[in-house]
């Protein structure tokens, strides 16, 4: 946010927040023991607001549930913002402080009545003037999202319509009061910050505007560092249709069984020239590759850091021999460059940490005894006697201009449903989502079994069960625009009528991701998991009763 | 301004108390055991663990506090000024002793802490004088709660009971069970949220039981195993240690613990991998992180078994 790509607060602020705002985000499930966070800051008195499509586990938990239609962010988060302006509740003296292009964004959302929010996202007028009001009286308040809010094509926009929100009230920049997107898996925030971005180096230092940045990493390791933006995952995707991109090197990832499209990703991934893949199993993407290469487990059988979603870099350390013939990542990278051509020795976890010490400013208080000693450190942490930073942004606060530094935009966005339309053909709409016993493509979680875990079913309202006769156990066909799948049904009265829900989990017994769209965000590349149409079709005869049994039992 | 934390709370005094003759300073609000602790006083305790609300039940930690008829719980008891406490006198002496030796001679403590048996013999607890431990009852929680036996005249009653086994991640063994509350606490409102259990029952008939005491699996459990790492007695344990146990090769002298993250969600949550033979065995939180407060979410807990598998 604001050049920064992290959230802005602690996990312990939402302890002592007064507001907590919870968008797009299933953490009880998701994110467990950061709910446990939030569980606190009930017991201590805050407020508590779900936004999601789906009465989750979380919504339970809230005094009120925003059940707002899939893909309506935008409007829903506009009609707040003028709620809050025609209220009278701007914290005007922090926007006409820290904040540009005020004018512009009162003007964007005058639109978005009450009215017209409730009959787009379906959320009672009153809910989100309720919403409204305590966000933008609260002290202190803590606005949280997930994969809600970033699983669609306008990605980028979502987000944005929340951070407006933040500056509207001045919920940024003080203990308790912050944006925190939470992330999905235990390093995506540290792979960002390490430059594994097509427009980053390492430290959020701009690969094409920041010229410094570039020459220092250019003198460092004595190479010429190309001055334009990279590929993005989504473009690499279009690069590989075009036959432009030819050869891969995928690591630890299974964007076979992840991507949205599954028989487009099969195609494209099939196709390839060359196709490299490092992991600590054969999934279904290494067994496409030419060569594979096992890798170590990077969290227990090798020394390294991760950084978590309140941008705290932690150490990971080897607590087991991993098995014969796997190397660690830092080996086989540098045995590759070294058949490329170029020596880097060997070097420990710890000695590529140092050099990129040396060139990430926000990382440079960062050493390993320090990490140690005070169980991870949160950037930016500029030098050995910096504490780390729990929130960001504290500048915006200050009364002395330059102290405050440049002001943080609004950025107007306009309301864009999905683009997997609803119609006759396709009349319901499928998200998708994690459930807590499990995660992603279930490389990880498929190998232990607890009495929680079920298979993959299409999840639907009581109603539109009934409506199309079905018990739960009873087998459909669920086709999208892309493809289909067959699937049991169970009923959940989380769900309204017209709405689904299914996994990832399970790609083996259902492979979700036939069925979603690959339309992205233009900015950050993800791509629209949550938004597909669908169409559900009774499969008969019936099918075994036992269509509902664990999928694995384990060995 | 930015990067450091605010203090939100109201500045604490200092207030002055006298433990066992001394002179003792403490912050506003702390309580008798932290005082004792910061004096270097050892206290024992089994129902108190640092991420927990105290419940003051076991009775292990009471002192004397002079103008108070009863003993008090040194765990839950706050510091006041001009306090006179008393932690070794004969009144707390013996109470602790007989509370040690009314666990030991019903409950199978061999897997309490180390520390449980110096307890036991520095306040010359004899829980044989209760009587030979009698052979419990295997359907003792098939009884209602609520329903009393009677009461045996020979032996001294006990909670023995078989083990249940009942789940893949965790085993129940409640003959181990001294119903300190803590896996109650833990499950409730100090960290899960999720209440699958809760103290049934009244007296000795007493025992943790989930909601209609149906089985485990078809109870609100969601298998974060945060009961576990609470429980002082080895009642709850992990499945791998039960079965390494039974089968004879839990070895704890030839374990190692790394902490390191772990490999889901991007909570960054601190595990405490317990090794042994360059196999997982256990994993732990530790209680001193404010992440995680020493607490885990089943993935967290249970989901490191992939890394083992060797397909």
């Amino acid at each position: 946010m604001f050049g920064a790509g992290g959230g802005t607060s602690s996990y312990l602020e939402a302890e002592e927040a007064d507001v907590i705002v919870l968008w797009g985000s299933n953490a009880r499930e998701a994110h467990p023991i950061y709910f446990h966070h939030v569980l606190r800051g009930l017991r201590n008195g805050a407020k508590f607001y779900v936004v999601d499509p789906r009465r989750t586990t979380s919504a339970q938990w809230a005094d009120l549930w925003l059940g707002l239609d899939v893909g309506s962010d935008i409007c829903l988060a506009n009609a707040i913002g003028r709620e809050i302006i025609h209220a009278g509740l701007v914290n005007h003296e922090f926007v006409s402080r820290a904040t540009a292009n005020f004018d512009a964004y009162v003007e964007a959302v005058e639109p978005y009545t009450l009215e017209r929010a409730e009959r787009e996202t379906l959320v009672p007028a009153q809910a989100i003037s309720e919403l409204a009001h305590a966000y933008a009286q609260a002290d202190r308040a803590q606005l949280c999202w997930t994969l809600g809010i970033t699983e669609h094509h306008n990605a980028t926009d979502n987000v944005f319509a929340l951070i407006n929100l933040a500056l509207l009230t001045g919920h940024v920049g003080r203990w308790g009061s912050g944006l925190v997107p939470l992330r999905g898996q235990n390093n995506v925030q540290g792979g960002g910050d390490m430059g594994a971005l097509p427009n980053k180096l390492p430290g959020f230092q701009d690969v094409v505007t920041n010229l410094d940045a570039r020459e220092r990493f250019e003198r460092t390791w004595g190479v010429p560092i190309p001055a334009q933006a990279g590929w993005h995952l989504s473009l690499m995707f279009e690069a590989m249709e075009r036959k432009e991109l030819t050869t891969a090197y995928i690591l630890g990832e299974n964007p076979l069984r992840s991507e949205a499209d599954t028989d487009r990703a099969e195609r494209l991934l099939g196709g390839l020239e060359h196709l490299v893949v490092q992991d600590i199993f054969l999934t279904d993407t290494a067994r496409l590759a030419e060569v594979v290469l096992p890798g170590t487990a990077s969290w227990c059988e090798a020394e390294g850091t991760v950084t978590s979603s309140e941008r705290r870099v932690q150490r990971v350390r080897r607590a087991l021999e991993p098995p014969e013939g796997a190397r660690d990542d830092i080996e086989i990278i540098c045995e590759l460059a070294r058949r490329l051509g170029t020596d880097w020795g060997h070097p420990t976890a710890q000695e590529v940490w140092d050099e990129l010490r040396s060139l990430s400013p926000i990382h440079a208080g960062m050493s390993y005894p320090r990490l140690e000693q005070l169980g991870g450190l949160q950037w930016p942490c500029r030098d050995e006697s910096d504490p780390g930073s729990p929130f960001l942004h504290g500048r915006l606060w200050e009364e002395d201009p330059e102290l405050r530094g440049p002001a943080a935009p609004f950025t107007p966005v306009v309301a864009e449903g999905p683009l997997d339309s609803l119609n006759e053909e396709y009349p319901i709409r499928l998200t998708t989502g994690r459930r807590l016993d499990s995660f992603n493509t279930g490389v990880q979680s498929s190998h232990y079994q607890t009495p929680i875990r079920r298979p993959e079913a299409l999840n639907l309202s009581p109603e539109d069960m009934a409506r199309l006769g079905l018990q739960d156990g009873d087998l459909v066909r669920v086709a999208s625009r892309r493809g289909s799948v067959r699937a049991p049904v169970q009923t959940d009265a989380g769900l309204r009528p017209g709405l689904a829900f299914m996994t990832l989990h399970f790609p083996e017994q259902v492979a979700t991701n036939r069925l979603t769209l690959d339309a992205w965000d233009p900015l950050s590349g993800t791509a629209e998991f949550k938004a597909t149409a669908i169409r559900v079709e009774p499969v008969s005869p019936a099918p075994p009763l036992d269509a509902l049994q664990p999928v694995r039992s384990t060995s | 301004m930015n990067g450091h934390r605010v203090a939100l709370a109201a500045p604490r005094r200092l207030l002055t108390l006298t433990i066992d003759g001394r002179e003792v300073k403490v912050p506003e609000g702390s309580t008798l055991l932290q005082a004792c602790r910061q004096v270097g006083i050892d206290t024992p305790t089994l129902c108190y663990l640092e991420n927990l609300t105290p419940v003051n039940v076991c009775r292990v930690c009471v002192v004397e506090l002079e103008g108070s008829r009863t003993l008090v719980p040194a765990c839950s008891r706050k510091a006041e000024n001009g306090m006179v406490v008393s932690s070794d006198s004969e009144r707390v002496r013996a109470s602790r002793k007989l509370v040690l030796e009314f666990l030991a001679s019903s409950v199978d403590l061999s897997l309490c802490a180390p520390e449980v048996s110096a307890w036991m013999s520095r306040y010359g607890a004899d829980p044989a004088r209760f009587g030979s431990p009698e052979p419990g009852n295997v359907d003792r929680d098939r009884t209602r709660p609520g329903e009393h036996s009677p009461v045996s005249q020979d032996g001294a009653a006990t909670v023995a009971q078989p083990p249940k086994l009942d789940n893949d991640t965790y085993v129940r063994d409640y003959s181990r069970c001294i119903l300190c509350y803590k896996c109650v606490e833990a499950c409730g409102s100090d960290a899960q949220n999720t209440f699958a259990i809760a103290v049934a029952g009244r007296g000795f008939e007493a025992r943790i039981s989930t909601e209609f005491d149906v089985g485990l699996p078809d109870s609100a459990c969601v298998y974060c195993g945060n009961c576990i790492g609470v429980c002082p007695t080895g009642a709850l344990m992990f499945k791998s240690e039960f079965e390494m146990r039974q089968a004879g090769t839990w070895a704890p002298e030839r374990q190692s613990v790394t902490t390191t993250i772990c490999p889901y969600c991007g909570v960054g949550c601190n595990l405490e991998l317990h090794v042994q033979d360059n196999s997982i065995v256990k994993v732990t939180s530790p209680l001193d992180h404010d992440v995680t407060l020493g607490h885990l979410c089943v993935k967290g807990r249970f989901g490191y078994r992939f890394v083992q598998s060797r397909e």
